[in-house]
């Protein structure tokens, strides 16, 4: 691509109590408009380097202790979570992380807050969300924790959509749903990043359908990359699954990023 | 038995109650948002009272001193965010309650230094005369109180329900790690919250002040808070209001209809004892929060 990167990851290192390394000397890069699949088995570093992205590590006892992760050309490190999120950086969390008690609606709205939006703003963002997932503007007044795993996991989106991302990471939306909820929004995620342009970062175990919407993967296995390219050539390596799936690397041709 | 008698011991249990409630909002509020048992709580409305009372007596009107107590109370909570919260966060609950043990001898020895330690007396310009009702005794000034103490619970569930700071108190109290997550800023919303538990601070020094005088052993009716939240549930604020009324109803009649045959002092211990056995039967108290699942 000829932009320059909207995120750079450069060599990043992440120990969490200053002792456990979850990451080692990772790079990885997304341009604008671009879909990355993070891929690799549960523990393989995919949600620390997430978590590194959107300087939110700290909250978790984590650290990068090597390396550096530049948005839009400046480094994370000295932004708070804060700042990023209102310089267009916003992130799903694993397992969704919906505030339970709130409404669907109160939900969202902590999104527009996170951003500092106008009034104005807020309502056109959330007819937006609407408009993009119906059912939960038909549950707006119900609380979240009453709603169905994928309707939480829509929320969760749509909360990190009020804030008008430019690249939205993503750690494991497809956990814990059903196959049809998980094609439902993978479809809604590559329509915005058709429609809108929108960069996007999903961290997956389920690479079978994150590899189907993304244009390029990255697989992390045991904190290192052991595996980088396209979307059809890391679909159509058979020796690659077994990376992923944590099943050794034994034929593995590195490739680089 | 003297039903008049009854029903005017009943009510001035539950404006009693209702003053143990103004504590344990106070209580509620900074434990919902950030998770801590601020201990400190009474050494606040201590604080407050006392800053406000020695400025009206310097001869300030009400409306002055209070606003400048109240600006005090607001800095008070910012620097509270500044200096212990944000240096200590993510560190295990118990350190953070250790943290405001000390903040509340700070606190009660910077109001003692700044103020003195004489006790003051506050009048609020309400007469503790009996309401005309004949055969109820009730006092002008509780009803007064109870008033006031209703007026805050409204504003504060207005606040909580309504404004885009409500909504950031609310979801920081849900999940601080998805607010922070979302881009709210955490450090922000502490020092509102803090700032917010200044005022009803405030206002209970100011109710209690002017009932018991104010003096040092208003930062223990901290202590009286502890069985309220018990029973009402520490993270929430009608359990707090429930939670004081019972206590303070349990007090009262505890003392009029059982203390004579104990021999007196039963409301100094009756409210724990009742902590006690609601510990046993039910530890989330009656409000406390269940988790919303699906079914
Ligand atoms: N909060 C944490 N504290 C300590 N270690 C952690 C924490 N989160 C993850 N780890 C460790 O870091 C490694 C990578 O985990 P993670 O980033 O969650 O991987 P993934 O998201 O790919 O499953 C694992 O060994 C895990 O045990
Ligand atoms: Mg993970």
């Amino acid at each position: 691509m000829s932009h320059a990167p909207l995120l750079a990851a450069e060599d990043v290192e992440i120990a969490y109590d200053e002792a456990i390394f979850a990451v080692r000397r990772v790079s990885l890069l997304v341009h604008p408009g671009e879909v990355v699949a993070l891929l690799g088995a549960n523990g393989a570093g995919k949600s620390s380097l997430l978590r590194a992205v959107s300087n939110i590590l700290h909250a978790q006892r984590g650290r990068v202790t090597h390396g550096r992760i530049l948005y839009d050309g400046t480094s994370v490190a000295g932004s708070s979570t804060s700042r990023l999120v209102r310089r267009g950086l916003a992130q799903v969390l694993e397992g969704r992380h919906c505030f339970r008690h709130l409404s669907a609606e109160d939900n969202l709205l902590t999104g527009a807050l996170g951003r500092g939006s106008s009034r104005l703003e807020t309502r056109r963002d959330l007819e937006h969300v609407y408009a993009l997932f119906p059912v939960i503007a038909e549950k707006r007044r119900v609380a979240a924790g009453l709603l169905s795993g994928g309707q939480q996991q829509m929320i969760a989106i749509g909360r990190a959509l009020m804030a008008r991302p430019r690249l939205l990471l993503l750690d494991e939306p497809s956990m814990g749903l059903a196959p049809i909820v998980v094609a439902e929004i993978f479809g809604r995620l590559a329509r915005l990043n058709r429609d809108e342009g929108l960069a996007i970062l999903i961290a997956e175990q389920n690479a079978a359908v994150a590899l189907r919407h993304a244009h390029r993967g990255v697989v992390l296995e045991n904190g290192i990359v052991a595996a980088a390219g396209t979307a059809e050539v890391l679909r159509s390596k058979d020796d690659i699954r077994a990376a992923y799936l944590g099943l050794g690397r034994a034929n593995i041709q590195p490739v680089s990023t | 038995m003297d039903w008049g008698f009854f029903a005017g011991t009943a009510i001035a249990g539950l404006l009693a109650g209702l003053m143990y409630a103004l504590v344990a909002i106070g209580f509620v509020l900074i434990y919902k948002t950030s998770g801590v048992l601020n201990f400190a709580q009474g050494a606040m409305v201590l604080f407050a009272a006392l800053t406000f009372v020695s400025l009206h007596e310097a001869g300030l009107a009400f409306w002055l001193a209070f606003l400048i107590t109240l600006a005090a109370m607001i800095v008070l909570g910012i620097l509270v965010e500044a200096f212990i919260l944000r240096p200590l966060v993510n560190q295990p609950p118990i350190t953070l309650f250790m943290a405001t043990l000390g903040l509340s001898y700070v606190v009660e020895g910077t109001a003692q230094l700044m103020w003195g330690t004489q006790v003051h007396a506050l009048d609020l310009g309400i007469k503790d005369t009996p309401l005309p009702i004949p055969d109820i005794l009730v006092s002008r000034f509780d009803l007064f109180c109870a008033s006031v103490a209703s007026t805050l619970v409204v504003v504060l569930t207005l606040l909580f329900r309504y404004t885009r700071l409500g909504l950031a108190f609310r979801a920081a109290a849900e999940d601080q790690y998805a607010a922070l997550n979302t881009g709210l800023r955490l450090p922000v919303i502490w020092a509102a919250v803090w700032a917010v538990a200044g005022f009803v601070a405030l206002v209970t020094g100011l109710l209690w002040g002017a009932r018991t005088g104010v003096q040092f052993s208003l930062s223990l009716v901290v202590l009286k808070s502890f069985p309220v939240l018990v029973l009402g549930g520490f993270d929430s604020i009608p359990g707090a209001i429930v939670g004081g009324l019972l206590i303070g109803l349990t007090e009262t009649l505890a003392e009029v209809y059982i203390g004579p045959y104990v021999g007196g002092g039963i409301d100094e211990w009756i409210a724990y004892a009742v902590a006690l056995v609601f510990l046993l039967i039910r530890p989330t108290g009656l409000f406390g929060q269940r988790s919303v699942e699906r079914a």
